[in-house]
């Protein structure tokens, strides 16, 4: 094997990642803490046959993207916080019309312009609620720069199997920090592709699921399936229809092909949770911290493991449940105010206590300050 | 021979459409179709995307590939797919809320790459879907119901905004003149590059009710008696010509089309291989 080793940054791994997956197609609008993405993607796509384009603003990137992946070819955006507000509408479009798109966010401090330079974790609820109505989402959270690139390909990978939005959200710090990683050679990654109605035109339902299928069958514009898309709602010949029953069908059947299939979107790692007594959840550049906080905490023999989340959308109950199940005191660790720790509180045993430490000042949150928390306010070493 | 039409490019058990008797939307729908049928486009080949409003609601009954997007995104959408597959005829049909107000901006971006798309849009002075408010180009002193005093905002020339913002084909119709829509449809898609047909529609229901202009044939006698073609301009005498709308073709030139300057960057990768 003589794959590639190279030091690239985290913006850099993901756009790496996203022609592995076959990125044929890249709309966007400069916005710090995004903008190598865009510029990666500028010089990189037409080398390979795809293109790309500075659109006038973010929705009408995000619309370009729809339109590109409608006519076959797998596309993304990436912006970050104001960027990601204006993407909202279409990102809804992208999930009632179920076309395939990655959406990378790079968080920075908010709300509106904020901390344009600074690391945040402020985006989780928005990635979930951000646009309006019930609607399907998958969103991803890498920690390191490989991870960037892995789950770059996944983020494609997810979007085609479940014609679905799926966003893959970065912070600062991993966005702009710098490792090596290794690349896979073209063959090893396991890339997958929508799939593709093979009837005869006259008999394609482009909002019915086959037997046996998760999703319905795209074809692309020009295919020879002349077939209509719309955002209203819509019975399975893809047409506008005010019908309550179509109308609630349709939604379920969004929600639960992502509520279905939730193992196979779970992604996380559990570090040192054997013998833990408490438990870190943390996820992004924070996990980084959490992690050399467990090994301090471990030097003075408090026994901490940690939790942490690689896909923060559909929401990990199962394996929550689990881990409050056993472990009796976690503290949810994120750049934000209390977002995820909602979630968290929402799904634990009730007799595990969930504490929360949560920073807002646009810096990394640092091992000493989690460490001295949990001495603190969880284990109440100090004067509580 | 109409019914034949209907049946080759319409889907018929899509119909009948949502829109109101007498409007004039209708008449630019079979005009558009008239002109894929004159060029003989082959349908796969043809996609065509709108945004939200009365006149949006098109796409849906044309059998071709049809996209219903956001409202005032569909020159975005369609800037994506025309991108992704520079083999399609793409057609945007926007009323004048959707592309003026709302999607303004796209319309001015996607007339300054001179993006090969063929843009009509159904004019009717007014936001008809929503029930009457007043758009862009609800000419000033005229009602809607967000004008109940009368508007004072100032209307847009969307011809002249679009050749000011780099569209090199611009006519102008009305939906009284149906051939001349058919026309000047036929050579903007022939057009490589961005083209933008306004058509002059009515609304009956709201605009004309508002702003007690009749009936639809007495709102169509007015785009008869108000517009003068343009290649009888230099003919008349300037008093004749106060408050008329030219209509016609309004302009045409050659511009390097947005997609092909991509592929030749594209192409230029290739050759440095
Ligand atoms: C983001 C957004 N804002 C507002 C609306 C409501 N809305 C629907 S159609 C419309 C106006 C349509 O007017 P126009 O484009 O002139 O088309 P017409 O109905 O007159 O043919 C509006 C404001 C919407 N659907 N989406
Ligand atoms: S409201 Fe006006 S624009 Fe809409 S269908 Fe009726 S007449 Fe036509």
């Amino acid at each position: 094997m003589n794959n590639k080793a190279k030091l690239m940054q985290g913006n850099e791994a993901c756009v790496e990642g996203a022609l592995a997956a076959g990125m044929q197609f890249y709309a966007g609008y400069p916005i710090t803490p995004s903008t190598e993405i865009a510029e990666i993607s500028a010089l990189k796509l037409p080398k390979i046959g795809g293109k790309f384009i500075q659109m006038e603003d973010e929705i009408s990137s995000m619309a370009a993207i729809i339109g590109a992946s409608l006519a076959g070819k797998k596309s993304m955006t990436a912006t970050s916080g104001p960027g990601f507000s204006l993407k909202q509408e279409n990102i809804g479009y992208a999930a009632i019309t179920e076309v395939p798109c990655v959406i990378v966010n790079v968080q920075r401090g908010g709300p509106s312009t904020g901390l344009p330079t600074s690391p945040s974790q402020g985006d989780v609820m928005q990635a979930r609620w951000g646009t309006h109505g019930d609607h399907p989402v998958i969103a991803l959270t890498p920690a390191s720069v490989k991870e960037t690139f892995d789950l770059t390909v996944k983020a494609f990978n997810y979007a085609e199997k479940y014609r679905t939005p799926v966003m893959l959200i970065l912070d600062e710090v991993i966005g702009h920090l710098r490792e090596k990683v290794e690349t896979p050679n073209k063959d090893e990654a396991e890339i997958i592709d929508r799939v593709k109605p093979t009837c005869d035109p006259k008999d394609y339902n482009p909002y019915e699921v086959e037997d046996g299928d998760i999703v319905p069958r795209m074809a692309s514009f020009g295919d020879g399936y002349r077939y209509h898309v719309t955002g209203l709602v819509h019975d399975k010949t893809g047409f506008p229809s005010n019908d309550s029953t179509i109308a609630e069908n349709l939604v379920n059947r969004l929600m639960n092909k992502i509520g279905d299939n939730i193992d196979d979107i779970s992604n996380f790692e559990e570090y040192v949770l054997d013998d833990a007594d408490i438990a870190i959840i943390a996820y992004g550049s924070t996990a980084r911290s959490a992690k050399s906080a467990i090994q301090s905490a471990r030097e003075q023999g408090i026994k901490v493991g940690l939790f942490r989340p690689v896909t923060i959308w559909p929401f990990l109950d199962k394996q929550i449940r689990h881990l409050t199940n056993k472990i009796k005191k976690v503290i949810v660790v994120e750049m934000n105010l209390g977002q995820y720790v909602l979630e968290v509180e929402r799904v634990a045993n009730k007799d595990c206590e969930v504490f929360r430490y949560g920073r807002v000042n646009g810096r990394l949150i640092t091992p000493d300050e989690i460490l001295e928390k949990i001495k603190g306010d969880v284990l109440c070493l100090a004067n509580c | 021979m109409p019914s034949k039409l209907l049946d080759k490019y319409f889907r018929m058990d899509k119909l009948p459409h949502i829109w109101c008797p007498g409007c004039g939307h209708g008449i630019i729908m079979k005009a558009i179709v008239d002109a894929i049928d004159k060029m003989g486009l082959e349908k796969d080949k043809v996609c065509i995307v709108s945004g939200i409003g009365c006149s949006s609601r098109a796409p849906g009954y044309m059998d071709f590939n049809t996209l219903h997007t956001t409202h005032g995104r569909a020159l975005a959408f369609a800037t994506g797919i025309k991108m992704a597959n520079p083999e399609l005829h793409v057609i945007v049909v926007t009323g004048d809320g959707d592309s003026a107000a709302i999607g303004g901006n796209h319309l001015i971006h996607a007339s300054r790459r001179n993006i090969d798309i063929t843009t009509i849009i159904f004019n009717n002075n007014i936001y008809g879907m929503t029930g009457g408010q007043y758009s862009p180009t609800t000419p000033t002193g005229e009602k809607g119901t967000t004008a109940p005093y009368g508007n004072i905002d100032k209307d847009f020339d969307l011809c002249k905004l679009s050749k000011a913002a780099g569209a090199t084909y611009v006519g102008r119709a009305t939906a009284y003149h149906a051939k001349m829509i058919k026309d000047l449809t036929i050579k903007g898609i022939q057009n490589k590059g961005f083209s933008i047909i306004e058509s002059l529609s009515v609304c009956p229901t709201y605009y004309g009710r508002k702003n007690k202009k009749g009936d639809s044939p007495d709102m169509m006698k007015t785009l008869k008696n108000n517009t003068v073609n343009i290649k009888a301009v230099d003919k008349l005498d300037k008093n004749k010509l106060e408050n008329k709308i030219i209509i016609g073709e309004l302009y045409s030139s050659k511009e390097d089309e947005y997609t092909e300057s991509y592929q030749k960057i594209i192409d230029s990768m290739q050759e440095g291989r």
